[in-house]
């Protein structure tokens, strides 16, 4: 009973705490580039006042354009729900392995793909196409890495993966770098931060996220929005957890515990350094180099593999 | 008696295509006797399925016709249970589908007799083969599904493509067939006679078992629509009555699915992993290439047409995975991929034939098959909007769904090459995973594509804007199948129980540990390994639904507000401006260029002075790489050896009396 209540509780912690690692992300590239930061409430406080407003649908808007922004939600949650933050070993994370984390992640987006074409605009069609486009690049390179740390800890649970990496130390092996590195590239393309895409920005010629949600407002649009924190944080914790697995509490004493989730602060710190540090030297690519920049991590994903099966398999 | 039950529904088959011939005087009588007769049939059938599947005793008998030493042998085990189950689910909901359907034709000079004979014997048909015990029935029932169902192809035969697209269907059936009856003369030769069991029995070489396995490989992909022998696949599928084409997509390709695993795993047996590496490649290909050219069709069949070819694909990739364990003495691993196989079987023919019945509603109501004159259909088709989303959710592997279930399972399967002792093969498996994972990528891609355009936005032509209405019995077919797409993806332990009897008939082993942990986690290898809990999915989703939903709506008179969408401030936005279906895939089209033969025109006409450009005109055509370099070679090379050939006619009677003459010197000569 006490594992539910500490699942329900991580993924609270989840949901709640994915604004904060965007606006760190964005304070440390204000202090980058020697700009005013927002303060740490900032993202807590837009979310409230979009849900405080009226929500204004467009005249055609079909009942799927309603539904989509709680069904992209609920399943970012529920597939925050499956990815170990603090603790492994939680019940939760039997319900749905990596595979299923990358389905929940695609219910998300055929959601808000659709949702992008229902008003009939073209800013919504080039958004959605531009996504799922994108996407089903980003996707197999993911599944990719998901395939080497299957295979390196026999198993695609992802508790059970951590538990692995745990165990055998720190060892330094060429696939799991080939995966970090493949995991990193698309973790910046699925959760649209510069260079592939820019999150501040309303430039047609670049925008893909924020095309596809041109036409919400109000709760509909924080709920989207929301949903894109939870995404981020998903990466941000699957890569510290995976591939620096320290501090994980793996039973469920106060002190593992509080052990945990002081390390899970501080990596996902760090990683947001690294990010905006990345954001602020990088330059925003045109589409069309996109493609590249993923094959270059299906690329990285399948080397990863690939090396595994040959290096590290039957030796 | 499950036996019983199946010829039962054999007979209701014919009997409906029989009571079709008063459709001559009387066109009714198609939607009052023949469907009805059709769906007893389809019901029969999928009773005698679940009940033989369940008890899993192989039950045999034999008719009353056939050769005179050979009498029609029949034989109903796990494996034809299975497909028999799947061709009754289908035929039943098309029988439900298809008098709402054609009653339009009722009016106007179609052929409904033919529709409905052929539609019959064409169910008939798929019965007896998946009923088969011996190769001369196997072989009738074959040219029976065939022959029939080219008669369904050419239904609209007044124009000249659904003419062609028949004859090239025709031809590849009967290639196909013809490598089918090579395969099983080889076996017969060795087995001593054309019953199932004397094959079984034979003592095949390695090298006559391959060339078996060739022949069948040909014969039955062809049938199946694997790349490269697809080429009449997205032709003939298309044209077809809508019904029809569910039939043929969703159960035709089945039963050839089915022929494959019978002559490979059950007939030939002692698999060699070297097959399995064929239809590995084969297979993942087929799956890949057949996504890609589904994503840049913009005929909504033809497009559904070509993801057929890539479900067949995933299919075959599970088929190969699986003969590649068994032939490297894995059979745990090898029983896994063929259950995923299967698994995924029966799940492309549920969706797919709900995709096309929902095609042939959209056909039916706006005569529109092109998606760029369509739009906004789910506010206007509201029933075939949600049935039709759930379709295209569960091709799409999306979870809690039908189609991630199977290729969950799939995926678990190829995760466990590491077991593999051969270099080689353990890296080939998860390469083909990696296609796989592209696949599905592409195919949500796809299937979003094929939802937006078509259901969302606003309508792009007049007739679909003015959409109405559906009849009760497309309503019912479709719930019918979606309900079955959320069941299967919800219970997926129940399903895998079903078909676990079948890998037992070729390796002795089971996939007990797949449900070991009850009906509520999905464990294909072991617990620790992988689990899956489509249930708990299910509940999770909808229990954070709905508690955002609780937390956040409104609740009091603050109503959403309506306003008009943002135009830029140009004005009120058109049809026109929104995306269409060619401009979706482009960037698709540019990242994987070079697999298309692609032809673009691009016309601009500018006013007298060539300073500002009136109007622009795009053509852009698509065209399938496997004409020009396979088909056209070959046909030129038929044409120009049918040439030399005609030299022989001369057109004189005594050139023609010599020939008859020295034949039958040659003739004696031989015998003597």
């Amino acid at each position: 009973m006490i594992e539910w209540l500490l699942a329900l509780l991580q993924v609270t912690l989840f949901v709640i705490g994915a604004p904060l690692l965007v606006i760190w992300i964005k304070r440390v590239k204000c202090f980058l580039q020697n700009r005013r930061a927002p303060p740490l409430a900032q993202p807590y406080r837009d979310l409230g006042k979009l849900f405080r407003k009226q929500v204004v649908l467009a005249e055609n808007a079909s009942p799927l354009f309603r539904m989509a922004p709680y069904i992209v939600f609920s399943a970012t949650v529920l597939a925050a729900l499956t990815v170990p933050l603090v603790a492994i070993k939680l019940p939760t994370a039997a319900i749905a392995d990596m595979l299923v984390l990358v389905g929940f992640l695609a219910i998300g987006r055929f959601f808000i793909t659709l949702a992008g074409m229902d008003v009939g605009t073209a800013f919504g069609g080039m958004g959605s196409s531009r996504e799922v486009s994108l996407s089903s690049l980003a996707e197999p390179a993911m599944l990719m890495v998901i395939f080497t740390l299957a295979m390196t800890a026999q198993s695609t649970n992802l508790s059970s993966v951590m538990q692995y990496l745990i165990d055998i130390g720190l060892v330094l092996r060429p696939s799991l770098l080939f995966a970090l590195m493949g995991l990193l590239l698309v973790a910046v393309a699925e959760t649209g931060r510069v260079p592939v895409d820019n999150p501040a920005t309303h430039l047609e010629l670049t925008m893909v996220h924020e095309a596809m949600i041109l036409e919400y407002s109000g709760r509909h649009l924080a709920l989207m929005e929301w949903a894109a924190y939870i995404k981020l944080m998903i990466f941000g914790a699957l890569i510290v957890n995976i591939f620096f697995p320290w501090g994980l509490a793996s039973h469920f004493t106060a002190g593992a515990l509080a052990l945990g989730f002081v390390a899970m602060v501080a990596k996902l710190l760090i990683l947001g350094v690294v990010l905006a540090v990345a954001e602020t030297t990088l330059a925003k690519m045109r589409v069309f180099r996109v493609p590249e920049y993923l094959n270059l991590a299906f690329l990285l994903a399948l080397l990863g593999t690939l090396s595994h099966i040959i290096l590290e398999v039957g030796v | 008696m499950a036996l019983d039950f199946a010829l039962a529904a054999v007979l209701a088959a014919l009997l409906s295509s029989v009571v079709s011939i008063a459709a001559f005087s009387i066109p009714s009588v198609l939607r009052f006797l023949a469907f009805p007769l059709l769906g007893i049939s389809g019901a029969i059938a999928s009773v005698a399925g679940i009940v033989a599947l369940v008890d899993a005793v192989p039950l045999f008998g034999s008719l009353p016709f056939g050769l005179p030493w050979l009498e029609w042998q029949l034989r109903l085990d796990v494996l034809s249970a299975l497909f028999l189950l799947i061709i009754g689910i289908v035929t039943f909901a098309v029988a439900i589908f298809g008098p709402g359907y054609v009653r339009e034709y009722e009016h106007g000079n179609h052929p409904l007799t033919q529709l409905g004979i052929f539609t019959g014997l064409f169910v008939a048909g798929m019965m007896l083969v998946v009923l088969a015990n011996d190769a001369f029935l196997f072989m009738i029932a074959w040219e029976l599904m065939s022959l029939s169902s080219y008669f369904l192809v050419v239904f609209n035969h007044e124009q000249a493509a659904n003419r062609r697209a028949g004859f090239l269907y025709l031809l590849m059936a009967h290639v196909g067939g013809l490598a089918i009856l090579l395969g099983f003369g080889v076996l017969a030769s060795f087995g001593d006679g054309f019953s199932f069991d004397a094959m079984r029995a034979a003592q095949l070489s390695p090298l006559w078992a391959s060339v078996a396995f060739s022949l069948g490989f040909i014969g039955f992909g062809m049938k199946a629509g694997l790349v490269p022998l697809h080429a009449w696949l997205p032709e003939a599928h298309p044209v077809a009555p809508s019904h029809i084409s569910a039939l043929m997509s969703g159960v035709m390709l089945k039963v050839a699915v089915y022929g494959f695993i019978r002559l490979t795993l059950d007939l030939i047996g002692n698999v060699q992993w070297s097959w399995g590496v064929v239809a590995l490649l084969i297979g993942s290909i087929s799956a890949l290439l057949g996504v890609l050219y589904a994503m840049q069709q913009n005929d909504l069949k033809r497009l559904l047409a070509y993801s057929s070819i890539e479900n067949i694909g995933i299919i075959f990739v599970g088929l190969g995975m699986s003969m590649v364990f068994l032939g490297s003495e894995l059979p745990k691993l090898g029983a896994i991929a063929l259950v995923a196989a299967l698994f995924h079987t029966f799940n492309h023919a549920i969706f797919k034939s709900l995709l096309f019945l929902g095609a042939g509603n959209i056909v039916q109501r706006t005569r529109e098959q092109n998606l760029e004159r369509m739009g906004g259909l789910m506010t206007r088709l509201p029933y075939t909007g949600v049935f039709f989303l759930i379709g295209c959710m569960s091709i799409s592997a999306l979870p809690p769904f039908n189609g991630f279930a199977s290729e969950w399972m799939t995926f678990q399967a190829a995760l466990q090459a590491t077991a593999l002792q051969n270099g080689v093969l353990r890296a080939l498996i998860p390469f083909t995973a990696a296609m796989l994972a592209l696949t599905g990528a592409l195919s949500i891609a796809c299937f979003v594509k094929v939802y937006g355009i078509a259901f969302l936005g606003q309508p792009r032509s007049r007739r679909v804007r003015h959409a109405r209405s559906t009849p009760i019995g497309i309503r019912v077919s479709q719930g019918l199948l979606a309900v079955m797409c959320l069941l299967a993806g919800v219970f997926p332990n129940t399903i895998v129980n079903l078909l676990d009897t079948i890998p037992h008939m070729f390796t002795e082993t089971s996939l007990i540990s797949a449900t070991s942990r009850g009906w509520l986690w999905l464990t294909p290898v072991a617990p620790e390994v992988a689990s899956y809990s489509a249930p708990l999915v299910l509940v999770g989703i909808l229990g954070a639904w709905l508690l955002t939903w609780w937390l956040l709506h409104p609740r009091g008179p603050r109503a959403v507000r309506r306003g008009p969408p943002w135009d830029c401030g140009f004005g009120p936005l058109s049809p026109s401006m929104q995306y269409t279906s060619t401009s979706f895939a482009m960037p698709i089209r540019r990242i994987f260029e070079s697999v298309w033969g692609f032809e673009e025109k691009i016309e601009r006409q500018t006013d007298a002075r060539g300073l500002q450009v009136t109007s622009i005109s795009h053509h852009q055509h698509i065209y399938d790489r496997s004409w020009s370099t396979l088909y056209e070679p070959i046909g030129h090379w038929v044409l120009v050896l049918a040439r030399r050939v005609s030299r022989l006619q001369q057109g004189n009677i005594r050139v023609y009396i010599s020939y008859s003459f020295f034949t039958l010197l040659l003739l004696l000569w031989v015998i003597s």
